[in-house]
């Protein structure tokens, strides 16, 4: 029992990482990774609309009739986008500003449904869960990153803040005479910068 | 003059699938071959306008009136839903050719984030009604057009030699962010 709830918590971290290993949530993953700041702010963003959906959906799965599933899944997922809205607007102002549109598009994220459908609305409370902060956690992680590779190249330096808090500042990291590489910040960065991390990951093989 | 301006600036210089990154799931997922990459553009014109169209309505004169803006999110994503399911009944019923024609592209588009993004926009910028109704056909037209265009890409790299960790997604990324960078040209133009 134990064990296979720690396996559903750590297969989002690695096995089925979802922008990568999935390929799902790609418009805010190429979206809002100009910087790590934004990348981590709408990797929680998207974990806590996915933790209380997958609770909630898990709890109903055995009232929401599977005709009407789909819609139903949809309300209670758009419901916590509004919740995380209103709250991003009362916090963490300036972030909800630079996510602009990707906030109230969490609610057409093929991951939050997708997850609702193929885990929450078959399993239990407990381990859906663990399948919600795993999945967010890695595709937090995968943001994370992938916004950590844009901001470096494309400014030389980290800087930014989680949520308002945990400031954190590297600048010049490659020294002063490096000249920042502003294709990586830009629309094209991204998709390029996306292509050769999905390269990279197939390089490693999973076991 | 300015509804030319805005049509030109939203299929080109503000190219939704390359420029805003909405909608990419689709970009990747049905242009491998020309046909359906034109079915979805269809697809998408077609639900765009009318979803642009009708959520500006609701919002203008329902939410507001009543002080409901936080309701957009739930709001826009039921009236899209219905939407398509609408369209989808309409379509087999007095246009059968069409629908299929459109086939399984109509229902994937509820949960196509360029339709719901191009309508969170339209509430964002402002726009009055002829503007949406201008800028969703143009976002639209858009969509459509980078779509065509990739696919045919694609089928050619088909018959390329790709490094094995390339293939597939890897190597779709790369090209779509070329891709972007030419569309990158246009801008200054508006």
């Amino acid at each position: 029992m134990a064990k296979s709830l720690v396996a559903e918590f750590t297969k989002g971290l690695w096995k089925e990482v979802p922008p990568f290993r999935l390929v799902l949530g790609l418009c805010p993953t190429l979206g809002v990774t100009t910087s790590m700041k934004n990348g981590i702010g709408m990797g929680l963003a998207t974990t806590f609309v996915l933790v209380c959906s997958n609770i909630l959906v898990a709890l109903l799965r055995k009232v929401i009739p599977s005709k009407v599933r789909i819609a139903c899944f949809i309300i209670i997922i758009a419901t916590f986008v509004i919740v995380v809205e209103q709250l991003m607007q009362a916090y963490a102002y300036t972030l909800f500003i630079d996510l602009g549109v990707f906030i109230p598009l969490i609610v057409v994220n093929c991951i939050v449904l997708g997850r609702a459908e193929a885990f929450a609305s078959k399993n239990g409370v407990v381990f859906s869960t663990a399948d919600g902060l795993g999945i967010g956690i890695g595709y937090t992680c995968a943001l994370a990153v992938l916004g950590a590779i844009r901001e470096l190249l494309g400014t030389g330096g980290l800087k930014g803040d989680v949520f308002g808090l945990l400031p954190y500042s590297f600048p010049n990291l490659f020294g002063a005479s490096f000249e920042p590489f502003g294709f990586a910040v830009q629309a094209p960065g991204a998709f390029v910068a996306l292509g050769l991390m999905l390269c990279a990951m197939n390089l490693i093989p999973s076991k | 003059m300015e509804y030319i301006e805005l049509i030109i600036a939203t299929i080109f210089v503000n190219n939704i699938l390359l420029a805003q990154f909405l909608g990419n799931c689709p970009f990747l997922g049905t242009s491998k071959k020309m046909e359906t990459a034109a079915g979805m553009g269809m697809a998408v014109i077609f639900v765009l306008v009318m979803a642009g169209v009708m959520t500006w309505i609701i919002y203008e004169w329902l939410l507001v009136p009543y002080k409901l803006e936080f309701l957009r999110t739930i709001a826009f994503i039921l009236v899209i839903a219905s939407l398509v399911q609408f369209v989808e009944m309409f379509l087999k019923k007095s246009i059968p050719a069409l629908y299929a024609g459109l086939g399984i592209f109509l229902p994937l588009i509820t949960t196509n984030c360029a339709v719901f993004g191009v309508c969170v926009l339209n509430i964002d910028k402002e726009y009055n009604f002829l503007q949406s109704l201008v800028a969703s056909f143009g976002y639209a037209a858009g969509f459509g057009l980078a779509l065509v265009l990739f696919a045919g890409v694609r089928e050619r790299i088909l018959l390329a030699r790709v490094p094995k960790p390339l293939q597939d997604t890897s190597i779709a990324l790369v090209t779509a962010g070329i891709f972007s960078l030419s569309f990158y040209a246009f801008r200054g133009m508006v």
